[in-house]
């Protein structure tokens, strides 16, 4: 039974895996042969200040996308669960970036962006007419916000099921001993949502390693190099510049700290030995 | 025992798997396309995909037995697909592209065939500078199929008028000027930042008027240092004072050119001049018909610079695109395609075409046949800088080496925001030697 999902694997993921790693020991340019080159591509790679900046660029942007998805993820996930007036309606509006490709997302925010003929300059508001994508001191922020934009409603998705989950006659048996509703959220909500913010979590670090249709279409990497992350200097080094074997040295090192990541936080976190809080259960 | 007979099952998997993969291969083999009927790739976007589609309808329904099918592309998917497509050999068998570099290992990997003695019609219609670049050595390895595209200065007649300023003809009454547009609060020179390499056609010009052509062809037969020219860093140099006198505005890193928002500026009155390829030129035509009509856009050349040892006339962009054919066709193919390009390239009607679209073609002896058409003063300008050019640079980034090529654009992208030294790009440059 479990042949033909592994001979899926195999074809999709592993023998794509191992051309890749074959492929960081060769010299080629996409037009002639693969030629041995041992490890000239890792030294290359690995001294490469360009890349060195992209690995710092992607560690800020994994970082900082977690630190503002989650904390608003989490509220309007709790928000979105409960029984408030108008709920459905702004869950709807939350939910949509959801159904926008990420190509669609990035062009129109460029398009809203443009400090001549944006957003800002239509509305003759100047503080909205700044040069939000081609100022390398502000465009990682910018890239952070539509990230994060485009990716909070699936993570509101994921609380909103986590909160429902959680059995009513917890909250009732707090009520009945007097706890407030900070008490109620930081005591039952938060232990209760332990595993959906390791998931949420996980998704999130591990996921912002393959940020890359938005930041592509969005910035390309630029200005410069201000948002050139991991990805996209794997995609640019690869298909602009045609050293396959550099690009393969990338991707390989965003496998590797792909898994680590994702291994280690489930460690962390003891995930893989999740079990259900709920009474009976 | 459960664990070694999970490694069997395993190993099963992926033996089967592999022999799949293999199988897949050996039945549907690359290069199977390209054999079996004639194909091109082409770019979408310019007034070209009209005129590359109606003489490709015309070949067709005159040669049924060879008719050739076209795909579309847009530009930077295509320059990212063609390469790995020949590579694998299931490209097309008309390859589009742009000469130099990338022509040049094509070449050198044998992928695409020598053209020498069988295009003589076309290459007699042509202007001999522009078919020279479609040469490797001194051989014929591509045809001009498009408009010569020579970067000239647009500028905007009205913001001219109403602020006072002649026409930069040397590079100290650029100066000038950029200073009186910058106090009457209008932006000077749109650019196209974003898109990186509307940057060049500066570092271009500014290197050819200061140190003339010698000084890129040393980079592009990698000298060592070729980088350090003075010329270079003088071009650099007197790129960041433009950017500091405000030159280019404050936005124009959010400035993109697929877009055309460069030429949006000139037409809507926010910026004074732009320095852009002439196929922008048949893109005013439709974006803004009024303000060509009323005569708010003309073109001059890029001004000089006292002391340079360029000649004024040198202009630098694309002296055409090109079609290559592929050498992984069949020779029924090959044949097939290139009476294509001997009869239908730059044929009557598609000359004609391309110039009723504002495009100039790259052709001898048109003069009198551009002076009659509605653009007549645009295009007798454009064509007289290409047939009078005693040098006509590539753009750099098609002549140089692709990973060059990237490295250069990021380069020059960091001096325009002023985040590098004009010695921190000759030094970063010096490297891709």
């Amino acid at each position: 039974m479990v042949i033909p999902a592994l001979a899926f694997f195999a074809a999709f993921a592993l023998i794509p895996l191992i051309g890749v790693l074959a492929l960081s020991f060769m010299s080629w340019d996409g037009l002639g042969t693969p030629t041995w080159a041992g490890i000239d591509n890792w030294l290359r790679t690995l001294t490469s200040p360009e890349t060195g900046n992209a690995a710092w660029l992607s560690f800020v942007v994994m970082v900082g996308s977690w630190l503002i998805q989650a904390p608003i993820s989490l509220l309007l996930g709790v928000f979105t669960a409960g029984q408030q007036r108008y709920r459905a309606v702004l869950a709807v509006l939350y939910f949509l970036p959801l159904v926008f490709s990420a190509a669609a997302v990035a062009i129109a925010f460029k398009s809203l962006l443009d400090p001549n003929f944006g957003l800002g300059s239509a509305l003759g508001i100047d503080a909205l007419a700044q040069n939000w994508l081609g100022d390398p001191q502000l465009a990682l922020g910018v890239v952070l916000f539509v990230i994060a934009w485009s990716f909070i409603p699936f993570h509101t998705l994921l609380y909103q099921a986590g909160v429902k989950q959680i059995p009513a006659s917890l909250y009732e048996a707090a009520m009945i001993d007097g706890a407030s509703v900070w008490t109620r959220f930081w005591s039952i909500t938060i232990p209760q949502l332990r595993y959906t913010i390791v998931t949420s979590s996980t998704l999130m670090l591990v996921g912002s390693l393959t940020y890359f249709d938005l930041i592509y279409v969005l910035t390309a990497g630029g200005p410069g190099n201000a948002t050139r992350i991991l990805p996209l200097d794997m995609y640019l080094v690869g298909f602009r510049s045609f050293d396959m074997g550099r690009a393969s040295v990338i991707a390989v090192i965003l496998v590797v700290v792909g898994l680590t990541l994702s291994l280690v936080l489930n460690r962390m976190s003891g995930a893989n030995r999740m079990e259900s809080q709920m009474e009976g259960a | 025992m459960i664990r070694s007979r999970r490694r069997m099952t395993l190993g099963t998997a992926l033996m089967a798997t592999a022999a799949l993969a293999l199988s897949g291969c050996g039945t549907s083999g690359p290069g199977e396309s390209a054999a079996g009927e004639a194909s091109a790739w082409a770019t979408t976007g310019s007034v070209h995909e009209r005129i590359w589609k109606e003489s490709f309808q015309t070949w067709n329904s005159e040669n049924p037995d060879s008719e050739i099918s076209v795909e579309w592309f847009n530009n930077d998917a295509y320059k990212e697909k063609i390469r790995t497509a020949i590579g694998a050999g299931t490209g097309p068998s008309l390859v589009f592209g742009w000469g130099g570099g990338t022509l040049a290992d094509y070449v050198d990997q044998d992928k695409v065939v020598d053209l020498t003695g069988k295009v003589t019609n076309l290459v007699d219609r042509v202007l001999p500078s522009v078919v020279k670049n479609g040469m490797i050595g001194d051989k014929l390895y591509a045809v001009p199929n498009s408009q010569s595209q020579p970067v000239v200065l647009y500028y905007n007649t009205e913001l001219f008028g109403s602020v006072g300023v002649d026409v930069p003809e040397t590079w100290d009454e650029l100066l000038s000027a950029v200073d009186a547009f910058v106090d009457a609060g209008v932006t000077p020179f749109a650019l196209a930042g974003a898109s990186k390499w509307p940057e060049l056609m500066w570092i271009q010009y500014l290197t050819d008027r200061i140190g003339g052509p010698e000084v890129f062809d040393a980079v592009l037969a990698g000298e060592e240092n070729a980088w350090s020219d003075p010329a270079i860093i003088e071009a650099l140099e007197k790129i960041q004072e433009l950017v500091d006198r405000g030159a280019f505005g404050d936005g124009y890193g959010s400035v993109v050119a697929d877009t055309r928002a460069d030429a949006a500026l000139l037409h809507t009155g926010k910026a004074a001049m732009l320095l852009q390829g002439s196929w922008l030129y048949s893109s005013f035509l439709t974006d803004a018909p009024e303000f060509v009509e009323r005569g708010g856009l003309a073109t001059t050349r890029f001004p000089t610079i006292e002391g340079g040892a360029g000649d004024p006339a040198n202009i630098v962009g694309n002296p055409a695109n090109y079609w290559s054919v592929s050498a992984d066709a069949s020779e029924e193919v090959q044949d097939a395609v290139t009476s294509y390009l001997d009869e239908m390239v730059f044929s009557d009607d598609y000359t004609t075409q391309l110039i009723e679209g504002g495009g100039v073609p790259p052709v001898a002896g048109l003069e009198e046949e551009l002076a009659k058409s509605d653009n007549a003063d645009f295009l007798t300008f454009a064509y007289g800088l290409v047939k009078n050019a005693p040098h006509f640079q590539l753009s750099w980034d098609q002549a140089l080496r692709p990973s060059q090529a990237q490295e250069l654009l990021t380069n020059l992208d960091l001096v325009f925001l002023k985040t590098s030294t004009p010695e921190e790009f000759v030094d970063a440059m010096n490297g891709t030697l």
